[in-house]
């Protein structure tokens, strides 16, 4: 009992962390009809971005950037980071504030994405788009590996974690808790933002119909640039979550996970919010019950045979709705 | 003369150049490491004209090539470990002993590969729409986990200990074989099939065309040939890590064919030609040498989304250029797409 118990929790943080990486692409998707691939990678340039920003980017470093970085506290920061520039002290503080931070450059950098190589492609067929998003996440790993490094880096830890033991005989950690609030958070922050205001209104007349959109007066070309910003930040998220969960972040970490969320995005239904986050928690918890159950070996390979599941009985996914193609 | 006899001198000659160049090669008259990149130019030909029959002629979007590679690979591994020694000691254990081995070889991995393109093609291609790209982009990373989970054909070691065949005959009789094959097909009330999915499926769909079963079918052949691909590469080193079948691989060969043009067989030639050797040229830069190539795909994608070559067929080029110069028109008609060649219309299929 008191094992499956512990296992759910394992798997409902690890499908919060999907289900984040899922709103991004069922969100790009419900208005472009485009998969980015890039998305998954995006959530690796976070984690490193929370890295850098809790750490620094090392002395040599900050020496190319600025002559002698140890005379002023920017150089320091520069230098250190956040936490190694004696700014900020181990505690939830520093892991909202690395979160925001690392969230903001991702918002900048998809924006950057989307009106770099994506809307020039956008008048073209959408396997351009898809061709192009290729390239882009081929980017953002190799460059990453060239920028950041090939070897995992260890990520800082932001907070002290410790164990509370729960009611028969399961434990959580502070860092799964932590986790889970904040990821809940952005998705209630993400579903107020899409239904309760007038962005999210326009977000959803885009995705309904672009061209019925724009004739509406709506400025599509910034809604999508806002949707990719929202997405980007949501991988960010995802990012700097996993590194304070398991504090080891490479470049090459946001292929394989990237591809499960947008699993988990086909699951729930893709281009619908809620369904992302279904399927994200359904992928989780899948693999964590898997790897429990003895097969450790095969849990990359049960998202995929979700994938073709899905496909074969109910190709619109569980909370989809099935479009009629018209002419 | 007739086009049979024409064809039976084009083969005989193909053949006779194939084994005429297999004694430089099998001679060291060449410098091992071109020759072996010559080889390898060979098995990228052979991906690449093979991918570029499903999304490039037939407009779907495959992104697990390296997966149908794969299977042919590992199936046809297994077999030659297991019974081609067996095939070669009972044809005299000569070169031509092996050569037999191989060929039965290669058809269990193309059949292996084939079928599992059925057993993907199925499901995923009835549907419209990206989901043949998800489903393949998935089979590609669940063939890589179940082979590094079998320990039969060496898990996440590696499968060693496989015959080595290192010839150039076979390697380019394949090659030309998958040309021949995707031209043809390509050039038949098939192919025009197909390019009428590629061009507008509904409307495809409207004038009697099958969609779903063009659509596997050229799957199917497609994964074959990709097999076929893989057997020579098991072949070629007698070594195979799931490593090299991972999803960086399928993308290696979907950039051959972006960058030749999707839908031109020439183009896909020299795509695979230029990738597999500019890696071998930037040696050097190795480290930005996947920088370069993605950056290169995005800038070729805003620019020129269709390709160097796009849907060109020099073939067909050169034969209405002949065509035109013989009935003395000084009009030299641009190469257009196939798909307006002529309507496709087919008996039986409305």
């Amino acid at each position: 009992m008191s094992t499956l118990l512990q296992q759910l929790i394992n798997g409902i943080t690890l499908g919060a962390i999907y289900a984040l990486i899922a709103l991004g692409y069922t969100m790009v998707y419900g208005i472009l009809r485009l998969i980015n691939f890039a998305h998954g990678d995006i959530y690796m340039v976070g984690a490193f971005m929370g890295y850098y920003i809790a750490g620094g980017i090392g002395l040599r470093g900050a020496q190319m950037l600025m002559g002698n970085p140890e005379s002023n506290i920017f150089g320091r920061v520069l230098a250190h980071g956040l936490l190694g520039g004696g700014v900020l002290q181990p505690s939830l503080i520093t892991a909202l504030v690395v979160m925001l931070l690392a969230m903001a450059i991702c918002a900048l950098i998809g924006v950057v994405i989307e009106r770099l190589a994506y809307r020039p492609v956008r008048k073209y067929s959408r396997l351009t788009a898809l061709i192009t998003a290729i390239g882009v996440s081929l980017l953002l790993e190799n460059g990453g590996q060239v920028l950041f490094g090939a070897d995992p880096k260890f990520f800082p830890e932001l907070f002290t974690k410790r164990n509370v033991n729960l009611f028969g005989g399961a434990s959580i950690n502070t860092a799964d808790i932590v986790v889970l609030i904040i990821a809940f958070a952005l998705m209630v922050g993400l579903q107020l933002i899409v239904f309760r205001t007038k962005t999210g209104r326009a977000m959803r007349a885009v995705s309904f119909n672009l061209t019925s959109a724009k004739l509406m007066g709506i400025n599509t070309d910034r809604i999508i640039a806002f949707t990719f910003a929202l997405g980007s930040a949501m991988a960010a998220a995802a990012g700097v979550l996993v590194g304070i969960r398991i504090p080891r972040v490479d470049p090459l970490m946001g292929i394989l996970i990237g591809l499960k969320a947008f699993v988990a995005a086909v699951l729930g239904g893709i281009g619908n919010i809620p369904g992302a986050v279904l399927g994200g928690l359904l992928i989780g918890i899948t693999e964590t019950m898997i790897v429990a159950a003895g097969y450790a070996t095969y849990k990359d390979a049960v998202a995929f045979v979700i994938l073709i599941l899905i496909l074969l009985f109910r190709p619109s996914g569980l909370l989809g709705s099935t479009v009629q193609e018209k002419v | 003369m007739s086009r049979y006899v024409r064809n039976l001198i084009f083969v005989l000659g193909v053949l006779a150049v194939l084994y005429g160049l297999d004694f430089v090669f099998q001679g060291r008259m060449i410098n091992p490491y071109i020759s072996r990149i010559i080889m390898l130019c060979g098995i990228s030909i052979t991906l690449a004209v093979s991918l570029n029959l499903i999304n490039g002629f037939t407009g779907q979007f495959s992104i697990g090539h390296a997966g149908f590679m794969a299977v042919g690979a590992y199936t046809a591994a297994y077999f030659s470990v297991n019974y081609g020694a067996r095939v070669a000691a009972a044809l005299g254990d000569g070169h031509v002993g092996w050569l037999v081995a191989l060929l039965l070889a290669t058809l269990v991995g193309a059949f292996f590969a084939g079928f599992a393109g059925l057993l993907v093609g199925v499901p995923s291609l009835r549907l419209k729409g990206d989901y043949l790209a998800i489903v393949t982009l998935g089979f590609g990373q669940i063939i890589v986990v179940f082979l590094n989970n079998i320990e039969a054909i060496g898990g996440a070691r590696g499968y060693s200990g496989i015959p080595i065949v290192k010839s150039f005959f076979w390697i380019f009789l394949i090659a030309i074989l998958t040309i021949v094959i995707v031209y043809n097909i390509v050039n038949s009330a098939f192919g025009r099939a197909l390019i009428s999915i590629r061009e507008d499926e509904l409307a495809a769909e409207a004038m009697g065309v099958n969609t779903t079963r063009y659509k596997v079918m050229a799957f199917v052949i497609s994964s074959a040939l990709a097999g076929a691909g893989g057997v020579l590469l098991a072949h070629f080193d007698g070594y195979l890590n799931p490593k090299s079948f991972e999803f960086i691989k399928s993308f290696e060969i979907l950039i051959m064919i972006i960058l030749g043009g999707l839908g031109s067989i020439v183009g896909s030639v020299l795509g695979a030609i230029v990738l597999t050797i500019m890696p071998e040229a930037l040696r050097g830069f190795a480290q930005y040498r996947m920088v370069i190539y993605s950056l290169l795909l995005i800038i070729l994608m805003i620019t020129r989304p269709q390709g160097l070559l796009g849907t060109t067929d020099l073939f067909k080029t050169w034969r209405r250029r002949r065509r035109t110069k013989r009935e003395g028109e000084t009009e030299v008609m641009p190469a257009t797409k196939n798909s307006t060649d002529k309507p496709p219309v087919k008996k039986g299929e409305t």
